[in-house]
């Protein structure tokens, strides 16, 4: 019986191995080096022309869960306080990564015609960090808020 | 093997576990009142141990990203085989399955052994559509099975166990309670004695299988129960049956005894 | 093409502000993920680009990337003026586009 041969505390040690194991397989992002706030940073300098650094407090809700079941599909709202009057409206709202390999997620472009700036969707979160969320509006001012969501990884391989 | 060697694994598995659950202790999130349409007694469904933002996805019919699949199987249904005909052709429109799902695993007088949805569908498209049996976790029998599995949806899962049934039904039992793998457990290690409790970061379910075929997270696509079964016994490192194999059906139709009185819910959302 | 669905009403109100949800199957792949059992990179192919647009003007779009999780999930707010159809495009890296039109009849 060659499970006999297996020493105790082999075994102990390969319970931890297997489930430390599990921690690299979220899907799609595997290996390569995670964005960084800083890398999320140069980003969010690019996307909006360096407006980022003069970003306020506010305005903009992006509604994540506290906790994501599964780093895979977590469920994301964004807001912005805005009547969508055709001269002052919500023109685009980014969403960016701080722990993601890559910082870019999604750009929501709104126009009067969307009546309110809101949208939902799914987004892929590699490990536990904040999510960032950038809402530039048409007279140039630019909102920002900064939302933890906290990714678990399953217990037994996922 | 001596009686002493036998204590200590069982000894080491119970702190192998308890090491595990240690981070994070037990934690009790079943909810009670709200979730009463998803419990039968002590039966739970996996809907119950599932977090607030996937049982959301599952809500919604137009949110649930399964019913993609649906949508396809409803196409595949009235899609005609090679000699001519469909699904449709013979069942008319997805009423006639109704409660269908629910009863699968059946006993099948032809092969004297159970035969499960997945199963029963290929013989349909074999023998009277004239088409080439499709393969397992492929997309048109994926798409075929939570067709027909959505149209038991609210009724209560209710495998026949006596008669006929009852060899296999031991067959299936005595798989769910033998240890195997090289971390040596059994099913119910997590889903009978842990169900409720954490392992590590992730809340163990009983292992119920009424929400199969499922939208897995993980997987983010729908997938079969017996890929479940693979995953799992992978995650203890043990050597997984075939899809369709006799273990697994015997398995299926052990667990479907479980949650029995549970209701349907396929396709369900899972993490 | 992929498979699509959307959720727009049929009929409102001049000045109501609608809902409208889109779903498409898609994988996503984000080109990080490998082979499991040649260990290639499976290479990259996602929808990029969402548009919506009424009457032929466009009136919301997004910009997607790996990040978007498989099978899309996009919801947005319209507000309705006048009856027409929407237009609905979702287009990939590699140059497919799959479309779905919704008319709604505004009072």
């Amino acid at each position: 019986m060659t499970k006999m041969k297996v020493e105790v505390l082999d075994r102990r040690q390969f319970v931890i191995a297997a489930g430390a194991s599990a921690t690299a397989l979220i899907a799609g992002f595997t290996g390569a080096a995670n964005a960084t706030p800083e890398k999320a940073m140069e980003y969010m300098t690019k996307l909006t022309n360096g407006g980022v650094a003069k970003a306020m407090d506010g305005k903009i809700k992006v509604d994540l869960p506290e906790i994501a079941e599964n780093g895979n599909t977590v469920p994301v709202k964004v807001s912005v306080e805005s009547d969508m009057s055709a001269d002052d409206y919500v023109k685009t709202v980014h969403l960016i990564s701080e722990g993601n390999p890559a910082p870019e997620m999604a750009s929501f472009h709104f126009t009067p015609a969307s009546g309110r700036a809101n949208a939902a969707a799914r987004m892929r979160l590699a490990k536990t960090q904040n999510v960032v969320g950038i809402a530039e509006m048409s007279d140039g001012k630019i909102y920002m808020s900064k939302t933890q969501v906290k990714v678990t990884i399953g217990g037994c391989g996922g | 093997m001596t009686k002493m060697t036998i204590l200590k694994r069982s000894k080491l598995l119970a702190a192998a576990l308890g090491g595990m659950m240690i981070g994070f202790g037990t934690a009790n999130t079943v909810v009670a009142d709200d979730l009463a349409a998803f419990k039968v007694g002590d039966k739970h469904s996996g809907y119950v141990y599932t977090a607030k933002e996937t049982r959301a996805l599952q809500d919604d019919d137009f949110e649930n990203p399964a019913m993609l699949w649906v949508e396809e199987g409803e196409a595949l249904w009235s899609k005609a085989g090679p000699n001519g005909k469909s699904c449709a052709s013979c069942h008319e429109d997805a009423a006639a399955m109704k409660g269908v799902a629910a009863v699968y695993p059946k006993y099948d007088a032809k092969n004297k052994k159970m035969i499960n949805i997945e199963q029963m569908i290929n013989r349909e498209i074999v023998e009277k559509t004239g088409g080439k049996a499709l393969k397992w976790e492929s997309k048109p029998l994926l798409a075929l099975t939570a067709f027909v599995s959505l149209q038991s949806r609210g009724m209560p899962v209710a495998v026949k166990t006596d008669g006929e049934a009852a060899p296999f039904l031991a067959k299936g039992k005595a798989f769910f309670y033998k240890r195997r793998g090289q971390l040596d457990m059994a099913c119910k290690h997590c889903h009978e004695d842990n169900a409720g409790n954490m392992i590590r970061a992730d809340l163990l379910s009983q292992g119920q299988a009424n929400g199969f075929p499922t939208y897995r997270l993980k997987w983010q696509k729908i997938g079969s129960l017996h890929r479940r079964f693979r995953g799992c016994n992978k995650n203890i490192r043990a050597k997984p049956f075939k899809a369709g194999s006799d273990e697994y059906v015997n398995l299926e139709l052990y667990v479907k005894s479980r949650g029995a009185g549970l209701n349907m819910e396929a396709p369900s959302v899972r993490r | 093409m992929a498979k699509a669905r959307v959720k727009a009403p049929k009929k409102a109100k001049a000045g109501d502000i609608v809902t409208i949800k889109t779903l498409i199957t898609h994988k996503m792949e984000s080109g990080r993920r490998k082979n499991k059992k040649t260990g290639e990179l499976i290479p990259r192919h996602i929808i990029d680009k969402f548009t919506a647009k009424f009457n032929g003007t466009e009136f919301f779009s997004a910009d997607w990337h790996g990040a978007v999780s498989a099978n899309p999930y996009m919801s947005f707010s319209y507000k309705a003026e006048k009856s027409g159809e929407f237009e609905f495009i979702w287009h990939d890296e590699k140059g497919e586009e799959t479309v779905k039109k919704s008319k709604i009849t505004v009072a």
